[in-house]
């Protein structure tokens, strides 16, 4: 398994045992943090953003902020049982969830696993309590998903360097006060040899962001501009021209959150407030709890929660011991899309015709469904696509050939590419 | 990936292996399947000194777990099971030892014999016409003066039923549910071979006419035989999940190596990307497989308040996925897929049988919806 759990009273190392934290945790909570609203899972708003931060404020001043962090930088040094204590304990409570991905689960563990010490002091206590938020600046237009296709150029100037570019699909960048930025630094060299990563903030002179409407009327995704950006040399993540290990590292810390194996995730993952309607319910207002295929549904539902828990669970503890790649969080992330669709889906059928049109758009088994049935494709685009995670899976777990590629080896700037 | 087994448990798991790939390699499987022969009482007696008989039976009645999970244990056994598509009767044999070893002394005797492989036992459990459901048992049990029954009634799809010597009937009496341990050479009992989809799991239809047990004979009766039942079927479902999980585990290497050694339009099938997505998709249901039998091995050894629920899941899962999966397989490897000659068809009738037994996965999505709406109300 991952880690020794501690669950006695003694601790050679000093650590809480989990039980006793546990205990802790629940009084806590029940002291100081309110239950879930059963709201419907609408636009994220500067309001949402900020309520967010209150709440991480008040997570942190409570000792329960950043959980697997280390103590040097904000953290509490603990492990990943006492993680899923925690979110075992806060289920039912209102929780900054927004701040999770990728603020937390993928931006402060990509800085926590290849910063400087500087940078670790000087970024992480600040995501960790909440005062800042964190965006990743990845996807370009016209890229897809060929990450390392990106072609936001950056230069050298002295000490400093210059970004110009442009980046899509990043989600709050406009709540955001940084960003990881993949740039291209070399254009001489194959594509993957010649990137930067950056700590970008959002706020500095020459950046721009628009807001993109979705299908289902949600804008946290944003295309974020860049002018004449000026970043010293001090803000490289990583080494530069070695911008991808840096990418592959967050890539990592992203398919593992998408498919819930991160244990920097706090909070509960099948909350009522993180997730859809409640379909047994549903299922009973609408006078289709005897109905057979209905009962198949909500089965099928119920199967795919718990396997996928199980399976977070199994393939978690085969990359800690080395006995899988840490690739074979790909597995998670199909497996969770995988999930997805039977719940909308179910939601769906379930709802029938409430889903499309009546007085309430707002109820989470009406009209809610009814939108997250138009975007349910999300959860096997977001995280990097399904189709992406299969070749990872049949290439880098199965060890099956690559798929050919017409610029391996090619300096990039004799890459062809084409329009957006 | 077995990283969390103990040093023990994977001897006992490495122990059966060897002992798997010696016996019943696909020459033997396919020897024992065109001799139409029924359960080789040596060899099940060779495994039964290895151990697979004592995981469910307590430590004062002579058995004895490798971890202290019996159920975990057991389904490493399980698993070897499927992935040499090994014979025996190791599933049904579970289920008895569940209902005698829960009844406890009164059986000892033959508990012991069981376990040893001197006594062969099979699980009468299912009727014609009826699915996997253990709240009405058509079979009758009419009370005699003293304590014992006269039983009257069809049982079928009893596996070893041919060869066993002892098995474990439930039936209905005007008191509820009993069940009772009937001997073969009980006089109104008939044993009648039937058909199998398996090459080499045999089946059998019990026919009892007036057939008379003695009280000593009754293993539990009343609300204690409806929940001993249910850890039967519950326990048999699961051993059956974890021999699904084994043969997809060894017809998945099998695959993945054809797909290497395979050429078409010069180059080998595993650099196809629409074959590639498709083991993707694969690999990641076996990992699912393999992870939800665990978690319901572990939920039933540890009595969590769940267990029976994680049980139906995995069932379910494992169900629906595997025998999917291994036609799959059938079609990359082509037509070599469909001869009788490639063993990939063996694993198929085993998985099938699997899946269909102790419970389909509609069987077992019923259960699971029943215990949402109960755990709602």
């Amino acid at each position: 398994m991952s880690t020794a759990t501690s669950t006695g009273t003694a601790d050679a190392t000093g650590t809480e045992p989990v039980e006793e934290f546990r205990l802790r945790a629940r009084a806590w909570l029940a002291e100081n943090l309110p239950p879930a609203a059963d709201t419907p899972a609408g636009n994220i708003d500067d309001d949402v953003w900020l309520r967010a931060r209150v709440l991480q404020g008040r997570i942190h001043a409570g000792g329960f902020a950043g959980i697997c962090f280390p103590k040097e930088y904000g953290g509490l040094g603990l492990g990943p049982d006492h993680q899923h204590a925690f979110n075992e304990e806060a289920a039912g409570y209102e929780l900054p969830i927004v701040l999770n991905v990728p603020s937390v689960a993928i931006c402060a563990a990509t800085i926590l696993d290849l910063g400087t010490e500087e940078q670790k002091k000087q970024y992480l206590p600040g995501i960790i309590s909440g005062r800042d938020v964190w965006c990743q600046l990845l996807s370009e237009p016209g890229g897809g998903s060929d990450l390392a296709g990106v072609i936001t150029k950056s230069e050298r100037n002295g000490e400093d360097w210059t970004i110009n570019g442009s980046k899509v699909w990043s989600s709050a960048a406009y709540a955001a006060d940084y960003g990881l930025c993949l740039t291209r630094s070399n254009w001489d060299v194959p594509k993957h040899s010649g990137l930067t990563m950056f700590i970008l903030p959002l706020k500095a002179p020459g950046v721009t962001v628009h807001r993109i409407k979705l299908v289902n009327g949600a804008n946290e995704f944003c295309q974020v501009f860049f002018d004449d950006v000026r970043l010293p040399a001090g803000n490289v993540v990583g080494a530069v021209d070695d911008g991808w290990a840096t990418a592959s590292q967050q890539l990592f810390h992203e398919r593992n959150a998408m498919g819930g194996g991160s244990p920097y995730v706090s909070g509960p993952r099948f909350s009522k407030a993180a997730h859809g309607p409640n379909l047994l319910e549903l299922a009973r207002e609408t006078g289709q709890l005897g109905d057979t295929s209905v009962r198949d549904q909500l089965a099928d539902v119920r199967i795919m929660q718990v396997v996928s828990k199980q399976l977070v669970r199994r393939i978690g503890s085969a990359i800690a011991t080395g006995e899988l790649t840490p690739q074979a969080s790909s597995i998670l992330r199909l497996f969770e899309a995988e999930r997805t669709w039977t719940e909308y889906d179910a939601a769906f059928r379930i709802a029938g015709a409430n889903a499309v049109a009546g007085p309430s758009l707002q109820d989470p088994g009406h009209g809610q469904a009814g939108l997250r049935y138009l975007s349910r494709q999300a959860g096997s685009l977001g995280g990097g696509s399904t189709e992406i995670a299969r070749n990872i899976i049949s290439e880098r777990v199965l060890g099956m050939p690559r798929e050919a590629a017409a610029d391996r080896g090619v300096a990039f700037k004799d890459v062809k590419r084409g329009g957006a | 990936m077995d990283s969390d087994l103990t040093p023990d448990q994977k001897t006992f798991r490495d122990t059966t292996r060897n002992f798997l790939n010696k016996t019943s390699s696909s020459p033997q499987i396919r020897a024992l399947a065109d001799s139409g022969a029924g359960t080789d009482r040596t060899w099940w007696s060779q495994g039964a000194e290895l151990g697979w008989t004592a995981m469910l039976v307590p430590e004062d009645l002579g058995g004895g777990t490798v971890s202290g999970e019996p159920l975990r244990d057991l389904c490493l056994v399980a698993r070897e099971f499927g992935r040499t598509c090994a014979p025996g009767p190791l599933l049904t044999t579970s289920a008895v030892l569940t209902g005698l070893a829960a009844a406890g002394e009164a059986h000892a005797e033959a508990i012991e014999a069981i376990m040893t492989g001197d006594s062969l036992a099979s699980w009468a459990f299912y009727e014609p016409s009826r699915g996997w459901d253990s709240s009405t048992p058509g079979t009758a049990a009419d009370p005699l003066p003293g304590g014992g029954f006269t039983l009257s009634g069809t049982k079928d799809r009893v596996e070893a039923g041919e060869s066993a010597d002892l098995f474990l009937v439930t039936a209905h009496s005007p008191g509820g549910p009993v069940q009772v341990l009937v001997p073969r050479d009980t006089p109104g009992l008939s044993v009648t071979p039937s058909w199998s989809l398996d090459a080499t799991r045999r089946f059998a239809t019990l026919s009892f006419a007036g057939a008379v047990v003695p009280p000593g004979a009754v293993v539990q009766r009343g609300e204690a035989a409806r929940e001993a039942v249910e850890t039967q079927l519950h326990n048999t479902a699961l051993l059956a999940a974890a021999e699904m999980t084994g043969a997809l585990q060894a017809m998945f290497d099998v695959t993945v190596q054809w797909m290497f050694d395979r050429y078409t339009f010069g180059r080998p099938l595993a650099s196809y990307q629409a074959l590639k997505h498709r083991m993707a998709d694969n690999k990641t249901a076996m990992e699912a497989c393999l992870a939800t039998t665990a978690g319901a091995a572990g939920a039933l050894d540890s009595g969590a308040p769940d267990a029976h629920e994680m049980v139906s899941i995995a069932k379910a899962y494992v169900g629906d996925k595997v025998p999917a999966i291994l036609q799959d397989f059938v079609q990359l490897h082509g037509g070599l897929g469909v001869t009788w000659e490639h063993d990939l068809h063996l694993y198929l009738r085993r998985t099938a049988c699997d899946r269909a037994l102790y419970g389909t996965p509609d069987e077992h999505r019923r259960r699971i919806a029943a215990t949402l709406e109960g755990n709602a109300a």
